[in-house]
């Protein structure tokens, strides 16, 4: 037998209560990569980087439409091989079910957008349907939608010119992605930027975004630059940015995202600092004649810290571990795209940190109450 | 003469229970010379736990002076005492105070932990422990699938497995029925005659002390003798 095990030993000595702080300690470790993942995400600066697509958008925020007029000036822009507009619908299906609508021009999207995967005809109807919509066939298989289907769809924005938001559409296609990771994204659904402009009856002539595809990622950000000092000091002021952070920046709409995860985290290290805390404590409690004979048996102060603290140290490491482990893999299965979940270095090397604060933590009070174990009044029952 | 195993001279020892201090040995003398057996007897309160506690090193006097094989343990720190008890004393205790985790020779190894033992070495000594107090056949075994004097034995082959000079039992057969209680005091007496351990032991039962070669009565924190000596 070895001091390591000993510790072992002792660990098992109640197994179900072993296995439950470990699961505790695994599950807040899980949450803790995922969340930490989703803070460094949100917290990186702008990153142009292999970014083939970007996204143009009124400076002051998204929700300020830009007029039309702007496009010539973008499409001239060198490095830009085509842009499309498009327009947040704020579509609602049946009674308050919010989808995911835009409203754009099929030929521009098709020709930004090659990732979405549809039969010629399909989107030769979308061009020559006035009241045509496509949408992704995880949208159409979620709610048993066929091409054909007239589909009431009201937008929580936009009356039409008769005062109704119920809006009409026909369903003329169903496209997938180009593979598995597009897939994921065929939640969204697209009508016809047209009969939308003609029809609201908040006036034509304006669109939330512009999309530009480029011919070399390289220059990603030179365009977006070039683009912005375009329309510096004018009345519509630009932002021009990646896919990825703008469709972040449509989380960030939410409040700060890094506070509230920031929050959440505290609040589950503080339940998992009581909760195995407790536990420690509780197993030293019990234990207090066995650790007066450890000390009468030569063990010295110290010797019994560490093995308090080694106790301590190993829920914490292996619950740690193992949660981390987990995060990264449903960080691989759940992320990708403009949502890459990554549970990367960072993550871990913050990880690795929080295990050994939380070892101390939890540990460091039980192992000096051990520590300071008095032999006589211990074997006394004292 | 030889040089005594154990010496105590003069010692005070006080406790403090909350407002009150409470003196427990008052000036206490006593020489236990190597390859004794005392029984310690006395009535509950005269100071015996006390007593055995500062020869075995567990606690310290508040005055006077404590020599075990000839070193002033009442002068050590709580960290050299800590290793002067792993090289030097064996304590036996009334519930025996196992590890309830471990198996029996896995408690008889635990203090060799604290040596520089190989575990080839640990397992040797471990091995010949438990033979000397008739337990190899049951050194798998957890305390609580051991009756009481096997609990006794395994306890009594940790106390030996470092192979101490003095062995220090505080009421060793106080959890025992009679036959078992025999059965450890002669393992003790064996100890005592022919391995030579010098053996202090605390105990309410005569013919427990009786295995004793030398029986000692303390009464109100003085030795009786020390105390008719005075009057």
């Amino acid at each position: 037998m070895t001091r390591t095990g000993f510790i072992l030993a002792n660990l098992l000595r109640k197994k179900t209560r072993t296995v439950l702080t470990l699961l505790s300690i695994v599950t807040a470790f899980l949450l803790f990569g995922l969340l930490q993942a989703v803070n460094v995400m949100f917290s990186a600066g702008a990153d142009f980087v292999g970014a083939t697509r970007l996204v143009t958008q009124a400076r002051v925020s998204f929700t300020q439409a830009l007029p039309m007029r702007l496009l010539p000036e973008i499409e001239s822009v060198p490095g830009v091989t085509g842009v499309m507009w498009q327009q947040w619908f704020g579509a609602v299906w049946q009674e308050n079910t919010q989808l995911i609508f835009f409203a754009a021009d099929p030929a521009r999207l098709h020709a930004v957008y090659p990732e979405y995967v549809m039969p010629d005809e399909q989107w030769k109807a979308f061009e020559q349907t006035r009241t045509g919509m496509i949408v992704g066939r995880a949208l159409a298989d979620q709610y048993g939608w066929k091409i054909g289907d007239k589909l009431p769809i009201a937008s929580n924005i936009f009356p039409k010119q008769d005062g109704s938001k119920a809006w009409s559409f026909d369903l003329v296609g169903i496209y997938d992605g180009i593979d598995a990771e597009w897939q994921r994204n065929t939640n969204v659904g697209w009508i016809n930027f047209a009969y939308y402009d003609e029809e609201n009856q908040f006036g034509s002539g304006r669109a939330g975004t512009f999309t530009l595809r480029l011919s070399d990622p390289d220059q990603a950000a030179q365009v977006a630059q070039t683009i912005d000092t375009l329309f510096e000091n004018s009345p519509d002021e630009t932002k021009t940015q990646t896919e990825k952070d703008f469709n972040l920046g449509f989380f960030k709409q939410i409040g700060d995202i890094g506070l509230i995860v920031r929050w959440i985290l505290f609040a589950v290290f503080f339940t998992l600092l009581l909760v195995v805390g407790n536990t420690i404590a509780q197993s030293v409690r019990e234990r207090i004649p066995e650790l007066a004979i450890l000390k009468t048996l030569g063990f010295s102060n110290g010797s019994v810290l560490g093995f308090v603290l080694a106790e301590a140290a190993f829920f914490c490491v292996i619950g740690g571990l193992l949660g981390l482990g987990i995060a990264t893999v449903t960080g691989i299965a759940i992320g990708g795209g403009n949502f890459p979940i990554a549970v990367d270095q960072q993550v871990w090397l913050i990880g690795l940190l929080a295990i050994a604060g939380l070892s101390l933590a939890v540990g460091l009070l039980p192992a000096l109450r051990a520590s300071r174990v008095t032999i006589v009044d211990a074997l006394a029952g004292r | 003469m030889t040089e005594p195993m154990v010496r105590v001279r003069n010692v005070h020892k006080s406790y403090v229970r909350g407002r009150q201090t409470v003196e427990v040995l008052h000036g206490l003398t006593l020489d236990v010379p190597k390859g004794d057996f005392v029984a310690l007897m006395g009535p509950s309160g005269s100071g015996k736990t006390t007593l055995l506690n500062l020869i075995g090193g567990l606690d310290g006097p508040t005055s006077g002076e404590i020599l075990v094989g000839g070193e002033r343990i009442d002068r050590l720190s709580s960290g050299q005492l800590a290793k002067w008890r792993a090289r030097n004393v064996g304590f036996v205790f009334q519930f025996y105070n196992l590890m309830p985790v471990l198996t029996a020779e896995r408690n008889v190894e635990l203090p060799l932990l604290l040596t520089g033992l190989s575990a080839a070495q640990r397992r040797k000594s471990v091995a010949v422990a438990l033979e000397v107090v008739s337990l190899s056949d049951r050194a798998r075994h957890k305390p609580k699938e051991l009756s009481g004097g096997q609990e006794q034995r395994v306890a009594i082959a940790r106390a030996l497995v470092s192979d101490p000079a003095l062995l220090i039992c505080d009421e060793p057969t106080g959890d025992l029925d009679r036959k078992t209680a025999d059965e450890i005091l002669g393992l003790l007496q064996v100890l005592n005659r022919e391995h030579g351990k010098t053996i202090v032991m605390v105990t309410h039962d005569p013919k427990a002390a009786e295995f004793a070669s030398r029986i000692l009565h303390l009464e109100k924190g003085q030795l009786l003798e020390q105390a008719m000596a005075a009057a």
